[in-house]
């Protein structure tokens, strides 16, 4: 790695939310106070230009990262650093904030229905100040549209003149518009068809090229994190169960979560053949099991996983939370469908 | 196709919403047959008109949306022109259906076995004592755990996916002929989207049930159907055999739809891409409504419109398997 400071690095990052009950009503009730470990203790670093994905189901914490990253929120403990830098002292600088965006998961949702898209993506650009005349404006709004495959002209309209792509291409030219170097993008084509996730998973990876960017992908789509990912990060109950990078996490995923998620995948070869599912359902994160949250469900767990929960450790070129792993006894369970053919 | 008798068939339908803009199309021209025991896919991209399709089967197309050509039969019968009554003692009996969203089909105030028990009832000649044991017995089959207690629970107290499951054993307890679901495991998690699509393909096998489901999910329906149908800006582009209609693709859309999902198996540098996007129903292109994205576009497309023609092993609403009329 050229550059040995990381874009983004997050050190035991948790995050918790106080679901309790009004305080009267808790008081009637005899309850306790109760608390969501949204994420709880996750660590990763993400270097200059590369792409780090988090997929999981949902509920497993990944959005909660992706707006601890840009400080959406602040950690309830741990610590972000951004190019080196506290987030949180990085946030309150105008020039550090400029080199992070965010891209959401709803275009219908995060644009404003009253502006003309010119204004939309001019926004960020005025409000820091990147430009002194409405010329130099104009042409640069031009740019970022052209940047993202619309036509300048398209300034002029509305967003519900665009269908749903087009709108994900004017939030692209709208988090672009800042000249950025990171940026976080929490689920860009889940609403999108498959035939416009396409166009913008090819988007965002020429953009990606031409510019240099850092992306924290958040999805829960398997197929498309493979195709984006420089590194992977499987989420499950608030926690990281495996990080590796992208191909070896396909060719050999290690811990049984990402075994089991990827066996129950659908998959265009699977005409015909039968998928073994998970068994069970994901646990509630205010009440999460004890040891290792997984071990309801997975074939490997023992007297130990329920008891004690696993860090995350090393095997290979990937980091895995899992005691079965660290013990060796995960032949125990068979690599899924996809990894078997590859290798 | 094969030699038993259509269970649904769908001919010609057409369904029109009149706006004070002039009449919008969003089916026109649909026809395909569902045997019995048989699973057809319907797939495409949203607004191509697939929900729309299974909302006029099952009679329940918003309002001003009407069929204004075509008929729907079930059984030989014909279903499109019943009035609400009649259409209401089909639903449930004759046809099941199956939402996205398992809290808009479960009634909050009732408890589940209610709900089950009612429907049963209504439907079938037993008494409220055998609607009971049944019920019960349909939550084990569908895989509730406890189902003896949790039966008179409310459907606030199960999980997304266990109110979907709720949702299938309240689509099949009258035992219908056909369940038509709408994207029955959108809403949930890919772990649990397994469990659910495998327990519909097991009852549908084991009862015999035709299925018509839709979805955008690819993945799904190769796992699950027997013959697919893809529907672009509302109207069938090509149906055929799963396998051929995924692997095969002779409708440059399907093809082109296939060739853009992301592999799980590989990664590539550059995904297949559709360029543009579908038209709205209030702009529908002249000729093929795909001409203006197809690559393998001609004059013909641009001015006339095709039909349903056989494409070998599938059948395609494209001019390049027109072997009557030479290219142009």
């Amino acid at each position: 790695m050229a550059d040995p400071v990381p874009m983004l690095e997050a050190r035991d990052l948790a995050r918790h939310f106080d679901v309790s009950r009004p305080f009267l009503q808790r008081l009637l009730a005899r309850e306790e106070r109760r608390t969501l470990r949204a994420v709880d203790g996750i660590s990763f670093s993400i270097p200059k230009g590369t792409t780090l994905s988090l997929v999981g189901e949902s509920g497993c914490g990944k959005s909660t990262v992706a707006r601890l990253s840009v400080g959406l929120y602040g950690p309830t403990a741990g610590s972000v650093h951004f190019d080196g830098r506290d987030l949180a002292e990085a946030r309150s600088l105008a020039d550090q904030r400029r080199r992070m965006q965010m891209i959401f998961q709803d275009p219908y949702a995060s644009l404003n229905p009253r502006w003309r898209v010119k204004n939309i993506i001019a926004e960020p650009i005025r409000a820091f100040g990147l430009v002194t005349t409405k010329g130099e404006e104009e042409n640069r709004v031009a740019e970022l549209l052209t940047q993202v495959g619309l036509s300048p002209l398209d300034g002029e309209k509305f967003p519900h003149e665009f269908s749903g792509g087009q709108r994900q291409r004017i939030s692209i030219a709208r988090a672009l518009s800042s000249n950025p170097e990171f940026l976080v993008c929490d689920e860009p084509t889940s609403a999108l068809d498959v035939s416009v996730q396409a166009q913008i998973l090819n988007l965002m990876k020429e953009l990606q090229q031409r510019l240099g960017l850092t992306y924290l992908f958040i999805s829960h789509n398997l197929a498309v994190v493979r195709q984006i990912s420089d590194r992977i990060g499987v989420m499950y109950l608030g926690r990281l169960a495996e990080l590796a990078p992208a191909e070896s996490l396909f060719r050999r995923p290690r811990h049984p979560y990402t075994r089991a998620l990827m066996e129950a995948i659908p998959d265009l070869d699977m005409t015909g053949r039968e998928r073994i599912p998970v068994g069970g359902e994901v646990p509630s994160p205010i009440t999460p099991p004890s040891g290792c949250a997984f071990h309801p469900r997975c074939p490997l767990a023992n007297e130990r996983c329920k008891r004690e929960r696993p860090e995350m450790k090393a095997a290979g070129d990937a980091m895995v939370a899992c005691h079965a792993v660290e013990e060796g006894r995960d032949d125990a369970m068979p690599m899924p469908a996809i990894a078997r053919d590859a290798a | 196709m094969s030699n038993v008798a259509p269970l649904l068939q769908v001919k010609n339908l057409r369904v029109e919403f009149p706006t004070r803009r002039g009449t919008l199309v969003a089916l026109d021209d649909v026809s395909f047959d569902i045997s019995p025991g048989e699973v057809l896919g319907v797939v495409g991209e949203s607004g191509a008109g697939k929900s729309m399709t299974g909302a006029a089967i099952i009679g329940l197309l918003e309002p001003p949306g009407r069929i204004a050509k075509g008929e729907i039969l079930l059984g030989g019968r014909r279903i499109d022109n019943l009035r609400y009554e009649e259409m209401r003692r089909i639903r449930g009996k004759e046809i099941g259906a199956i939402f996205q969203d398992p809290l808009t089909t479960l009634n909050p105030l009732y408890t589940v076995g209610r709900q089950l028990a009612e429907t049963m009832t209504t439907h079938l000649p037993i008494g409220p004592g055998e609607a009971r044991k049944r019920a019960i017995e349909w939550l084990e089959m569908v895989g509730i755990p406890a189902a003896a207690q949790r039966i008179d629970s409310y459907p606030h107290e199960f999980s997304g996916g266990m109110r979907q499951r709720v949702v299938i054993a309240l689509a099949l307890c009258a035992e219908p002929k056909l369940i038509v679901a709408d994207e029955p495991t959108t809403a949930l998690d890919v772990s649990i989207q397994a469990q659910v699509i495998a327990l519909l393909k097991r009852l549908a096998r084991e009862k015999g049930t035709a299925m018509m489901l839709v979805t955008h999910d690819m993945g799904v329906i190769a796992e699950t159907a027997d013959r697919v149908a893809v529907m672009y800006a509302g109207r069938v582009a090509e149906i055929g055999p799963v396998r051929e209609v995924v692997k095969h693709a002779n409708h440059p859309y399907s093809a082109g739809l296939m060739a853009s999902i992301p592999p799980l198996d590989r990664r590539v540098e550059r995904l297949a891409q559709i360029d543009g996007a579908m038209p709205r129903l209030s702009a529908i292109p002249k000729g093929c409504a795909y001409n203006p994205r197809c690559p393998q576009v001609f004059d013909k497309c641009r001015t006339y419109r095709p039909d349903l023609i056989n494409a070998g092993t599938t059948q395609a609403a494209c001019w390049l398997y027109d072997t009557e009329a030479p290219r142009g």
